[in-house]
Protein backbone atom coordinates (compact mmCIF):
# COMPACT_ATOMS: atom_id res chain seq x y z
CA UNK A 1 0.00 0.00 0.00
CA UNK A 2 1.71 4.08 -1.22
CA UNK A 3 0.79 6.36 1.08
CA UNK A 4 0.84 10.02 0.78
CA UNK A 5 1.01 11.94 4.01
CA UNK A 6 0.15 15.97 4.17
CA UNK A 7 2.43 17.64 5.98
CA UNK A 8 3.59 21.49 6.21
CA UNK A 9 6.25 22.25 9.70
CA UNK A 10 3.97 25.63 10.12
CA UNK A 11 0.36 25.18 10.97
CA UNK A 12 -2.66 26.80 8.76
CA UNK A 13 -1.11 26.89 5.32
CA UNK A 14 -4.20 24.44 4.07
CA UNK A 15 -3.01 20.69 5.08
CA UNK A 16 -6.42 19.50 5.54
CA UNK A 17 -8.34 21.36 2.92
CA UNK A 18 -6.01 19.84 0.42
CA UNK A 19 -6.22 16.73 2.32
CA UNK A 20 -9.86 16.77 1.93
CA UNK A 21 -10.19 17.60 -1.30
CA UNK A 22 -7.35 14.75 -2.68
CA UNK A 23 -9.84 12.07 -0.74
CA UNK A 24 -12.75 13.74 -3.09
CA UNK A 25 -10.79 12.77 -5.96
CA UNK A 26 -8.88 9.47 -5.22
CA UNK A 27 -10.19 6.11 -5.49
CA UNK A 28 -9.84 3.23 -4.20
CA UNK A 29 -8.20 4.65 -0.99
CA UNK A 30 -8.19 4.89 2.81
CA UNK A 31 -8.11 7.95 4.91
CA UNK A 32 -5.88 9.07 8.12
CA UNK A 33 -6.03 12.20 10.34
CA UNK A 34 -3.08 11.80 12.13
CA UNK A 35 -3.21 15.59 13.28
CA UNK A 36 -4.32 13.74 16.87
CA UNK A 37 -3.90 16.77 18.64
CA UNK A 38 -6.15 19.12 17.03
CA UNK A 39 -7.80 16.84 13.93
CA UNK A 40 -10.27 18.97 11.84
CA UNK A 41 -10.55 16.76 9.01
CA UNK A 42 -13.23 15.39 10.16
CA UNK A 43 -15.09 18.44 10.21
CA UNK A 44 -15.08 18.09 6.37
CA UNK A 45 -15.77 14.23 5.83
CA UNK A 46 -18.08 14.12 9.21
CA UNK A 47 -16.97 10.25 9.22
CA UNK A 48 -19.60 7.60 10.67
CA UNK A 49 -18.04 6.07 13.40
CA UNK A 50 -18.35 2.35 13.51
CA UNK A 51 -15.90 1.12 15.93
CA UNK A 52 -14.24 3.41 18.96
CA UNK A 53 -10.99 2.41 21.09
CA UNK A 54 -10.05 4.06 24.35
CA UNK A 55 -6.07 4.84 23.99
CA UNK A 56 -4.22 3.89 26.73
CA UNK A 57 -1.25 6.43 26.27
CA UNK A 58 1.17 5.63 29.31
CA UNK A 59 0.63 4.96 33.49
CA UNK A 60 1.00 7.93 35.96
CA UNK A 61 2.14 7.55 39.48
CA UNK A 62 -0.39 8.51 42.57
CA UNK A 63 0.70 8.58 46.35
CA UNK A 64 -1.46 6.50 48.44
CA UNK A 65 -1.29 9.27 51.24
CA UNK A 66 -2.18 6.55 54.21
CA UNK A 67 1.23 4.52 52.99
CA UNK A 68 3.31 6.98 52.63
CA UNK A 69 5.68 8.22 55.17
CA UNK A 70 7.12 11.42 53.87
CA UNK A 71 10.34 10.10 53.12
CA UNK A 72 11.21 12.27 50.53
CA UNK A 73 12.83 9.36 48.21
CA UNK A 74 9.96 9.75 45.79
CA UNK A 75 10.85 13.85 45.57
CA UNK A 76 14.73 13.90 45.03
CA UNK A 77 14.31 11.12 42.57
CA UNK A 78 11.80 12.75 40.13
CA UNK A 79 13.61 14.37 37.28
CA UNK A 80 10.52 16.56 36.57
CA UNK A 81 9.51 18.05 39.11
CA UNK A 82 6.38 16.50 39.34
CA UNK A 83 5.62 15.83 43.34
CA UNK A 84 5.09 18.65 45.75
CA UNK A 85 5.92 19.08 49.38
CA UNK A 86 2.46 18.07 50.04
CA UNK A 87 3.57 14.68 48.48
CA UNK A 88 1.07 15.26 45.66
CA UNK A 89 2.02 14.12 42.02
CA UNK A 90 0.95 17.09 39.73
CA UNK A 91 -0.29 14.91 36.56
CA UNK A 92 0.73 17.31 33.72
CA UNK A 93 4.35 17.12 34.96
CA UNK A 94 4.49 13.20 35.85
CA UNK A 95 6.54 12.04 32.84
CA UNK A 96 5.35 8.06 33.88
CA UNK A 97 8.31 6.96 34.04
CA UNK A 98 7.51 5.20 36.91
CA UNK A 99 11.05 5.35 38.86
CA UNK A 100 9.16 6.63 42.23
CA UNK A 101 6.80 3.76 42.14
CA UNK A 102 10.00 1.23 41.88
CA UNK A 103 11.76 3.00 44.51
CA UNK A 104 9.24 3.97 47.19
CA UNK A 105 10.57 2.20 50.62
CA UNK A 106 6.99 2.37 51.60
CA UNK A 107 5.62 0.62 48.33
CA UNK A 108 2.99 3.46 48.60
CA UNK A 109 2.81 4.66 44.94
CA UNK A 110 0.36 3.13 42.70
CA UNK A 111 1.08 3.40 38.97
CA UNK A 112 -2.21 3.08 37.12
CA UNK A 113 -2.64 3.50 33.35
CA UNK A 114 -3.91 6.04 31.68
CA UNK A 115 -6.64 6.59 29.32
CA UNK A 116 -5.41 9.53 27.20
CA UNK A 117 -7.57 9.52 24.20
CA UNK A 118 -9.38 7.54 21.80
CA UNK A 119 -9.63 6.14 18.42
CA UNK A 120 -12.20 5.39 15.87
CA UNK A 121 -12.67 3.34 12.87
CA UNK A 122 -15.23 4.87 10.23
CA UNK A 123 -16.36 5.21 7.00
CA UNK A 124 -17.16 8.17 5.01
CA UNK A 125 -18.51 9.42 1.93
CA UNK A 126 -14.92 9.13 0.43
CA UNK A 127 -14.23 5.39 2.22
CA UNK A 128 -12.99 4.29 5.45
CA UNK A 129 -11.03 6.57 7.65
CA UNK A 130 -9.43 6.04 11.18
CA UNK A 131 -8.98 9.23 13.38
CA UNK A 132 -8.55 9.64 16.86
CA UNK A 133 -8.92 12.18 19.67
CA UNK A 134 -6.26 12.53 22.16
CA UNK A 135 -7.29 13.84 25.61
CA UNK A 136 -6.64 17.64 25.93
CA UNK A 137 -3.28 17.73 27.87
CA UNK A 138 -2.42 14.68 27.56
CA UNK A 139 0.93 13.45 26.07
CA UNK A 140 2.44 10.28 23.75
CA UNK A 141 0.42 11.97 20.53
CA UNK A 142 3.09 10.03 18.75
CA UNK A 143 1.92 6.47 19.89
CA UNK A 144 -1.48 7.48 18.81
CA UNK A 145 -0.51 8.44 15.60
CA UNK A 146 1.40 5.09 15.04
CA UNK A 147 -1.45 3.13 15.96
CA UNK A 148 -4.57 5.14 13.85
CA UNK A 149 -1.91 4.99 10.79
CA UNK A 150 -0.66 0.67 11.25
CA UNK A 151 -4.98 0.61 11.38
CA UNK A 152 -5.59 2.64 8.97
CA UNK A 153 -2.85 0.52 6.54
CA UNK A 154 -4.65 -2.61 7.74
CA UNK A 155 -8.24 -1.77 7.09
CA UNK A 156 -7.12 -0.49 3.30
CA UNK A 157 -5.40 -3.88 2.76
CA UNK A 158 -8.77 -5.51 4.06
CA UNK A 159 -10.70 -3.52 1.60
CA UNK A 160 -8.10 -4.31 -1.13
CA UNK A 161 -7.34 -0.54 -1.36
CA UNK A 162 -3.97 0.26 -2.11
CA UNK A 163 -3.68 4.16 -1.52
CA UNK A 164 -3.43 5.86 2.30
CA UNK A 165 -4.17 9.47 2.33
CA UNK A 166 -2.59 10.99 5.50
CA UNK A 167 -3.73 14.70 7.23
CA UNK A 168 -0.12 15.24 8.95
CA UNK A 169 0.23 17.30 12.31
CA UNK A 170 2.27 21.11 12.13
CA UNK A 171 5.56 20.76 13.42
CA UNK A 172 8.66 18.50 13.55
CA UNK A 173 8.35 16.54 16.56
CA UNK A 174 7.62 13.10 17.75
CA UNK A 175 3.83 13.36 16.33
CA UNK A 176 5.24 14.10 12.85
CA UNK A 177 8.12 12.25 12.71
CA UNK A 178 5.33 8.96 13.56
CA UNK A 179 3.55 10.05 11.07
CA UNK A 180 6.03 10.21 8.19
CA UNK A 181 7.94 7.19 9.20
CA UNK A 182 7.74 4.71 6.54
CA UNK A 183 5.42 6.61 4.30
CA UNK A 184 5.65 6.28 0.66
CA UNK A 185 6.27 10.13 0.22
CA UNK A 186 5.34 13.35 2.30
CA UNK A 187 4.04 16.78 0.45
CA UNK A 188 4.94 20.21 2.33
CA UNK A 189 2.04 22.55 1.95
CA UNK A 190 4.03 25.84 2.20
CA UNK A 191 2.72 29.36 2.26
CA UNK A 192 4.67 32.43 0.64
CA UNK A 193 6.07 34.04 3.83
CA UNK A 194 9.23 34.13 5.84
CA UNK A 195 7.96 31.96 8.05
CA UNK A 196 6.55 29.41 5.69
CA UNK A 197 9.84 29.22 4.03
CA UNK A 198 11.49 28.47 7.14
CA UNK A 199 9.52 25.80 8.34
CA UNK A 200 9.49 24.10 5.00
CA UNK A 201 13.25 24.03 5.02
CA UNK A 202 13.44 22.30 8.65
CA UNK A 203 10.53 19.77 7.43
CA UNK A 204 12.50 18.73 4.25
CA UNK A 205 15.11 18.65 6.82
CA UNK A 206 13.21 16.40 8.80
CA UNK A 207 11.61 14.19 5.70
CA UNK A 208 15.80 13.55 4.16
CA UNK A 209 16.37 12.69 7.59
CA UNK A 210 14.09 9.63 7.85
CA UNK A 211 14.77 9.64 3.96
CA UNK A 212 11.42 9.82 3.07
CA UNK A 213 10.39 11.51 -0.43
CA UNK A 214 8.74 14.67 -0.59
CA UNK A 215 6.52 17.20 -2.60
CA UNK A 216 6.13 20.70 -2.41
CA UNK A 217 2.98 22.55 -3.34
CA UNK A 218 2.83 26.40 -2.57
CA UNK A 219 -0.52 27.49 -1.50
CA UNK A 220 -1.72 31.35 -1.66
CA UNK A 221 1.24 31.53 -3.33
CA UNK A 222 -0.04 35.22 -4.71
CA UNK A 223 0.26 36.58 -1.17
CA UNK A 224 3.71 37.18 -1.66
CA UNK A 225 4.58 36.01 -4.96
CA UNK A 226 8.52 37.30 -4.75
CA UNK A 227 8.68 34.77 -1.70
CA UNK A 228 7.06 32.07 -3.52
CA UNK A 229 9.89 32.36 -6.32
CA UNK A 230 11.86 31.47 -3.20
CA UNK A 231 10.33 28.59 -2.01
CA UNK A 232 10.82 27.47 -5.69
CA UNK A 233 14.21 27.98 -5.65
CA UNK A 234 14.90 26.45 -2.12
CA UNK A 235 12.48 22.97 -3.03
CA UNK A 236 14.81 22.80 -6.76
CA UNK A 237 18.12 23.13 -4.78
CA UNK A 238 16.84 20.56 -2.68
CA UNK A 239 15.99 18.24 -5.42
CA UNK A 240 12.30 18.04 -4.74
CA UNK A 241 9.50 18.82 -7.25
CA UNK A 242 7.03 21.30 -7.06
CA UNK A 243 3.37 19.41 -7.83
CA UNK A 244 1.99 23.11 -7.92
CA UNK A 245 1.07 26.69 -6.89
CA UNK A 246 -2.65 27.61 -5.80
CA UNK A 247 -3.78 31.22 -5.38
CA UNK A 248 -5.16 33.24 -2.68
CA UNK A 249 -8.62 32.26 -2.51
CA UNK A 250 -11.66 32.67 -0.08
CA UNK A 251 -13.68 29.82 -1.18
CA UNK A 252 -11.19 27.74 0.63
CA UNK A 253 -12.87 29.50 3.76
CA UNK A 254 -16.53 28.87 2.37
CA UNK A 255 -15.94 25.65 1.35
CA UNK A 256 -14.31 24.56 4.93
CA UNK A 257 -17.82 26.48 6.36
CA UNK A 258 -19.97 24.63 3.99
CA UNK A 259 -18.80 21.52 5.29
CA UNK A 260 -17.80 20.81 1.82
CA UNK A 261 -14.21 19.56 0.07
CA UNK A 262 -13.11 22.25 -2.41
CA UNK A 263 -13.69 20.06 -5.64
CA UNK A 264 -17.74 19.16 -3.92
CA UNK A 265 -17.86 23.10 -2.99
CA UNK A 266 -16.90 24.36 -6.54
CA UNK A 267 -16.52 21.24 -8.85
CA UNK A 268 -16.37 23.46 -11.82
CA UNK A 269 -13.65 26.31 -10.68
CA UNK A 270 -10.33 27.05 -11.58
CA UNK A 271 -9.33 25.90 -7.56
CA UNK A 272 -10.64 22.79 -8.43
CA UNK A 273 -9.44 22.53 -11.66
CA UNK A 274 -5.87 22.91 -10.35
CA UNK A 275 -6.25 20.65 -7.34
CA UNK A 276 -7.40 18.10 -9.76
CA UNK A 277 -4.11 18.86 -11.77
CA UNK A 278 -2.18 18.48 -8.42
CA UNK A 279 -3.26 15.43 -7.28
CA UNK A 280 -2.36 13.63 -11.07
CA UNK A 281 1.17 15.08 -10.83
CA UNK A 282 1.60 13.57 -7.60
CA UNK A 283 0.47 10.33 -8.49
CA UNK A 284 2.49 9.99 -11.31
CA UNK A 285 5.38 11.88 -9.84
CA UNK A 286 8.85 9.54 -8.97
CA UNK A 287 8.82 10.60 -5.43
CA UNK A 288 5.00 8.31 -5.49
CA UNK A 289 6.20 6.07 -7.61
CA UNK A 290 9.74 5.27 -8.12
CA UNK A 291 11.80 2.57 -5.18
CA UNK A 292 12.55 4.65 -2.70
CA UNK A 293 15.79 4.17 -2.42
CA UNK A 294 16.03 5.03 -6.20
CA UNK A 295 14.20 8.12 -5.74
CA UNK A 296 16.20 9.99 -2.12
CA UNK A 297 19.52 9.32 -3.19
CA UNK A 298 19.90 12.03 -5.27
CA UNK A 299 18.32 13.94 -2.65
CA UNK A 300 20.65 12.93 0.08
CA UNK A 301 23.76 13.62 -2.52
CA UNK A 302 22.69 16.94 -2.92
CA UNK B 1 3.92 38.38 34.56
CA UNK B 2 4.14 35.83 32.18
CA UNK B 3 1.53 36.06 29.36
CA UNK B 4 1.18 33.14 27.18
CA UNK B 5 -0.18 33.42 22.91
CA UNK B 6 -1.37 30.22 22.67
CA UNK B 7 -3.90 28.62 19.91
CA UNK B 8 -5.23 25.35 19.00
CA UNK B 9 -4.67 25.62 15.60
CA UNK B 10 -1.53 26.53 13.57
CA UNK B 11 -1.16 29.66 11.57
CA UNK B 12 -3.59 31.77 13.37
CA UNK B 13 -1.68 34.85 14.13
CA UNK B 14 0.33 33.53 17.48
CA UNK B 15 3.76 34.81 16.18
CA UNK B 16 2.22 38.16 15.02
CA UNK B 17 0.29 38.81 18.12
CA UNK B 18 3.83 37.65 20.44
CA UNK B 19 6.37 39.52 18.36
CA UNK B 20 3.94 43.25 18.08
CA UNK B 21 3.10 42.67 21.36
CA UNK B 22 6.49 42.47 22.80
CA UNK B 23 7.72 45.22 20.33
CA UNK B 24 4.88 47.98 20.72
CA UNK B 25 5.80 48.19 24.89
CA UNK B 26 7.97 50.99 26.64
CA UNK B 27 9.02 48.48 29.47
CA UNK B 28 11.71 46.25 29.47
CA UNK B 29 10.08 43.24 28.46
CA UNK B 30 11.20 38.99 27.62
CA UNK B 31 10.18 37.36 24.32
CA UNK B 32 10.32 33.18 24.82
CA UNK B 33 9.76 31.82 21.64
CA UNK B 34 8.94 27.85 22.81
CA UNK B 35 7.45 26.58 19.55
CA UNK B 36 10.83 25.03 19.42
CA UNK B 37 9.83 22.98 16.48
CA UNK B 38 9.00 25.79 13.86
CA UNK B 39 10.17 28.50 15.86
CA UNK B 40 9.55 31.80 13.60
CA UNK B 41 9.87 34.93 16.02
CA UNK B 42 13.23 35.57 15.07
CA UNK B 43 12.41 36.14 11.67
CA UNK B 44 10.70 39.19 12.64
CA UNK B 45 12.83 40.50 16.34
CA UNK B 46 15.98 39.94 13.44
CA UNK B 47 18.10 39.41 16.82
CA UNK B 48 21.63 40.54 16.43
CA UNK B 49 24.25 38.99 18.24
CA UNK B 50 22.58 35.77 19.39
CA UNK B 51 24.23 34.28 22.24
CA UNK B 52 24.32 30.20 21.36
CA UNK B 53 23.85 27.59 24.13
CA UNK B 54 23.16 23.62 23.27
CA UNK B 55 20.89 22.04 25.27
CA UNK B 56 21.98 18.26 26.08
CA UNK B 57 19.21 15.72 28.02
CA UNK B 58 20.61 12.81 30.16
CA UNK B 59 20.86 9.73 28.40
CA UNK B 60 22.55 6.58 30.12
CA UNK B 61 26.16 4.84 29.14
CA UNK B 62 26.89 1.61 30.00
CA UNK B 63 29.97 1.17 31.14
CA UNK B 64 31.03 -2.45 29.63
CA UNK B 65 34.18 -2.87 32.62
CA UNK B 66 31.34 -2.37 35.32
CA UNK B 67 28.21 -3.63 33.53
CA UNK B 68 27.55 -7.21 35.09
CA UNK B 69 23.64 -7.36 32.45
CA UNK B 70 21.68 -7.73 36.20
CA UNK B 71 19.08 -6.03 33.92
CA UNK B 72 17.79 -3.65 36.33
CA UNK B 73 17.87 -1.03 34.37
CA UNK B 74 15.93 -2.45 31.67
CA UNK B 75 13.14 -3.22 34.45
CA UNK B 76 12.54 0.36 35.63
CA UNK B 77 12.89 1.85 32.21
CA UNK B 78 9.42 2.44 31.16
CA UNK B 79 10.32 3.60 27.63
CA UNK B 80 12.32 0.91 26.50
CA UNK B 81 15.50 2.71 25.91
CA UNK B 82 17.67 -0.29 27.37
CA UNK B 83 17.46 -3.65 26.29
CA UNK B 84 19.87 -7.07 27.54
CA UNK B 85 21.08 -8.50 24.50
CA UNK B 86 23.38 -11.52 24.99
CA UNK B 87 24.74 -10.67 28.29
CA UNK B 88 25.65 -7.06 27.16
CA UNK B 89 22.89 -3.88 27.63
CA UNK B 90 21.80 -1.77 24.28
CA UNK B 91 21.15 1.96 24.88
CA UNK B 92 18.18 3.35 22.66
CA UNK B 93 19.13 7.04 23.67
CA UNK B 94 16.26 8.57 21.17
CA UNK B 95 14.06 6.39 23.18
CA UNK B 96 15.47 7.99 26.61
CA UNK B 97 12.95 10.42 28.80
CA UNK B 98 15.92 11.00 31.05
CA UNK B 99 14.04 9.96 34.23
CA UNK B 100 17.76 8.75 35.44
CA UNK B 101 15.57 5.51 36.77
CA UNK B 102 18.39 3.14 35.49
CA UNK B 103 21.36 5.34 37.37
CA UNK B 104 19.56 5.48 40.27
CA UNK B 105 19.03 1.43 40.45
CA UNK B 106 22.05 0.34 38.57
CA UNK B 107 24.08 -1.92 41.55
CA UNK B 108 27.23 -1.76 39.89
CA UNK B 109 27.19 2.39 39.11
CA UNK B 110 27.76 0.85 35.70
CA UNK B 111 25.48 3.69 34.20
CA UNK B 112 27.28 6.77 33.61
CA UNK B 113 25.70 10.18 32.23
CA UNK B 114 25.66 10.61 28.71
CA UNK B 115 23.64 12.91 26.61
CA UNK B 116 21.34 13.65 23.60
CA UNK B 117 21.18 17.05 22.23
CA UNK B 118 17.87 18.97 22.34
CA UNK B 119 18.71 21.62 20.08
CA UNK B 120 19.60 25.37 20.54
CA UNK B 121 18.91 27.88 22.82
CA UNK B 122 19.66 31.22 21.85
CA UNK B 123 19.30 34.48 23.57
CA UNK B 124 20.06 38.40 22.16
CA UNK B 125 19.06 41.54 23.59
CA UNK B 126 18.16 44.75 22.00
CA UNK B 127 17.28 47.78 23.71
CA UNK B 128 14.18 47.06 26.09
CA UNK B 129 13.62 43.85 24.43
CA UNK B 130 15.68 40.14 25.57
CA UNK B 131 14.35 37.65 23.26
CA UNK B 132 15.37 33.91 23.79
CA UNK B 133 14.82 31.09 21.68
CA UNK B 134 14.37 27.08 21.45
CA UNK B 135 15.36 25.52 18.38
CA UNK B 136 15.03 21.78 18.27
CA UNK B 137 17.16 19.63 16.56
CA UNK B 138 15.98 18.03 13.58
CA UNK B 139 15.25 14.59 14.29
CA UNK B 140 14.76 15.18 17.91
CA UNK B 141 11.26 14.17 18.59
CA UNK B 142 10.66 15.41 22.08
CA UNK B 143 10.43 19.08 22.21
CA UNK B 144 8.82 19.26 26.05
CA UNK B 145 12.36 19.42 27.46
CA UNK B 146 13.90 21.99 25.17
CA UNK B 147 10.82 24.22 25.82
CA UNK B 148 11.51 23.43 29.91
CA UNK B 149 15.47 25.15 29.36
CA UNK B 150 13.86 27.80 27.46
CA UNK B 151 11.29 28.68 30.16
CA UNK B 152 14.03 28.10 32.71
CA UNK B 153 15.50 31.71 31.28
CA UNK B 154 12.69 33.34 33.05
CA UNK B 155 13.70 35.20 35.46
CA UNK B 156 11.29 36.36 38.43
CA UNK B 157 9.53 39.62 38.37
CA UNK B 158 10.20 39.79 34.29
CA UNK B 159 7.65 40.70 32.19
CA UNK B 160 7.80 37.50 29.80
CA UNK B 161 5.73 36.75 26.30
CA UNK B 162 5.32 33.39 25.23
CA UNK B 163 4.68 32.74 21.43
CA UNK B 164 3.65 28.82 22.19
CA UNK B 165 3.58 25.87 19.95
CA UNK B 166 -0.40 24.94 18.38
CA UNK B 167 -2.17 21.80 20.16
CA UNK B 168 -3.21 21.19 23.17
CA UNK B 169 -0.75 18.28 23.85
CA UNK B 170 1.97 17.92 26.08
CA UNK B 171 4.37 21.13 23.74
CA UNK B 172 1.22 23.57 24.16
CA UNK B 173 1.04 22.97 27.84
CA UNK B 174 4.47 22.81 28.73
CA UNK B 175 4.48 26.78 27.41
CA UNK B 176 1.73 27.63 28.75
CA UNK B 177 1.95 26.14 32.61
CA UNK B 178 2.25 28.80 35.24
CA UNK B 179 1.45 31.62 32.86
CA UNK B 180 -0.27 34.63 34.42
CA UNK B 181 -2.21 34.94 31.68
CA UNK B 182 -3.55 33.02 28.46
CA UNK B 183 -3.64 35.22 24.89
CA UNK B 184 -5.98 32.50 22.40
CA UNK B 185 -5.49 33.37 18.98
CA UNK B 186 -7.80 31.55 16.28
CA UNK B 187 -9.39 32.62 13.22
CA UNK B 188 -13.15 32.15 12.64
CA UNK B 189 -13.73 29.40 10.86
CA UNK B 190 -15.19 25.91 11.76
CA UNK B 191 -11.35 24.89 12.23
CA UNK B 192 -10.69 27.53 14.05
CA UNK B 193 -13.61 27.38 15.85
CA UNK B 194 -13.40 23.52 16.86
CA UNK B 195 -9.41 23.94 17.63
CA UNK B 196 -10.01 27.00 20.44
CA UNK B 197 -12.88 24.54 22.17
CA UNK B 198 -9.88 22.22 22.56
CA UNK B 199 -7.35 24.93 23.20
CA UNK B 200 -9.73 26.60 25.91
CA UNK B 201 -10.60 23.70 27.45
CA UNK B 202 -6.76 23.03 28.28
CA UNK B 203 -6.11 26.75 29.31
CA UNK B 204 -9.26 25.41 32.07
CA UNK B 205 -7.82 22.34 32.72
CA UNK B 206 -4.30 25.20 34.17
CA UNK B 207 -6.84 27.08 35.75
CA UNK B 208 -5.23 30.00 33.87
CA UNK B 209 -7.28 33.43 33.19
CA UNK B 210 -7.53 33.88 29.19
CA UNK B 211 -9.36 35.48 26.60
CA UNK B 212 -9.65 35.88 22.73
CA UNK B 213 -8.18 37.33 19.79
CA UNK B 214 -9.97 36.69 16.39
CA UNK B 215 -8.11 37.07 13.50
CA UNK B 216 -8.93 37.63 9.69
CA UNK B 217 -12.06 38.63 11.64
CA UNK B 218 -14.17 39.41 8.87
CA UNK B 219 -13.88 35.68 7.22
CA UNK B 220 -15.90 32.81 7.98
CA UNK B 221 -19.19 32.41 10.34
CA UNK B 222 -20.25 33.64 13.62
CA UNK B 223 -19.52 30.73 15.42
CA UNK B 224 -16.16 31.60 17.33
CA UNK B 225 -18.28 35.25 18.81
CA UNK B 226 -20.90 32.79 19.29
CA UNK B 227 -18.95 30.25 21.35
CA UNK B 228 -17.19 33.26 23.27
CA UNK B 229 -20.28 34.84 24.13
CA UNK B 230 -21.93 31.87 25.62
CA UNK B 231 -18.53 30.43 27.44
CA UNK B 232 -17.64 33.92 29.09
CA UNK B 233 -14.38 34.38 26.69
CA UNK B 234 -13.73 37.78 26.68
CA UNK B 235 -12.46 39.01 23.06
CA UNK B 236 -9.62 41.65 23.41
CA UNK B 237 -8.74 42.16 19.70
CA UNK B 238 -10.30 41.50 16.23
CA UNK B 239 -8.18 41.77 13.29
CA UNK B 240 -9.55 41.73 10.03
CA UNK B 241 -8.20 40.08 7.15
CA UNK B 242 -5.93 43.04 5.00
CA UNK B 243 -3.75 41.92 1.97
CA UNK B 244 -1.69 44.88 3.56
CA UNK B 245 -1.31 43.16 6.83
CA UNK B 246 -0.45 39.51 4.94
CA UNK B 247 1.92 41.34 3.15
CA UNK B 248 4.21 42.61 6.00
CA UNK B 249 3.82 39.31 7.92
CA UNK B 250 4.73 36.92 4.69
CA UNK B 251 8.09 39.88 4.61
CA UNK B 252 9.36 39.35 8.11
CA UNK B 253 8.17 42.51 8.99
CA UNK B 254 6.29 44.32 11.97
CA UNK B 255 2.81 45.68 12.13
CA UNK B 256 3.84 48.10 14.53
CA UNK B 257 6.49 49.36 12.98
CA UNK B 258 4.75 49.44 9.48
CA UNK B 259 1.54 50.96 10.48
CA UNK B 260 2.39 53.15 13.39
CA UNK B 261 -1.92 53.17 14.44
CA UNK B 262 -1.11 49.64 15.34
CA UNK B 263 1.26 50.27 18.64
CA UNK B 264 -1.40 52.10 20.24
CA UNK B 265 -3.63 48.94 19.75
CA UNK B 266 -1.40 46.64 21.15
CA UNK B 267 -0.56 48.85 24.08
CA UNK B 268 -3.70 49.11 24.85
CA UNK B 269 -4.23 44.97 24.40
CA UNK B 270 -1.40 45.15 27.34
CA UNK B 271 -3.38 47.19 29.34
CA UNK B 272 -6.14 45.56 29.48
CA UNK B 273 -4.50 42.09 30.42
CA UNK B 274 -2.32 44.15 33.08
CA UNK B 275 -6.17 44.89 34.77
CA UNK B 276 -7.49 41.44 33.74
CA UNK B 277 -4.48 39.96 35.99
CA UNK B 278 -4.97 42.51 38.88
CA UNK B 279 -8.35 41.72 38.82
CA UNK B 280 -7.93 38.04 38.75
CA UNK B 281 -5.29 38.37 41.82
CA UNK B 282 -7.82 40.09 43.77
CA UNK B 283 -10.21 37.80 43.36
CA UNK B 284 -8.28 35.42 44.83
Amino acid sequence: MKELVIISGKGGTGKTSLTAAFAALAEKHVLCDADVDAADLHLLLKPNIKERTEFIGGNKAIIKQDVCNQCRTCIDLCRFDAISEEFEVDLLDCEGCGVCVALCPQKAIDFPQQKCGEWFISETRFGPMVHARLGIAEENSGKLVSIIRKQAKELGEQQHHNLMITDGPPGIGCPVIASITGATAVLIVVEPTLSGLHDMERVADLARHFTIPALVCINKYDLNPEIAVSIEQEARHRNLQIVGSIPFDSMFTRAMVAGKTLVEYEPTSQITEMIKDIWHTISISDAFNKKRAEYILPVLNN
Amino acid sequence: MIISIASGKGGTGKTTIATNLATSLDSRVTLLDCDVEEPNSHLFIKPQREQLEKAFAFVPEINDQLCTACGRCVEICQFNALTLISDNILVFPELCHSCEGCLAVCPEHAVEEGRRELGDIKSSRSGQLTFVQGCLRIGEAMSPPLIKRVRGTIKPGELVIIDAPPGTSCPAITSMKDSDFVLLVTEPTPFGLHDLILAHEAVKQLELPCALIINRSDIGDNSVWEYADSNGLPILLEIPFDRQIAEIYSRGHILVEEVPAWRQTFQSLFRTITSLVDSEKVVQ
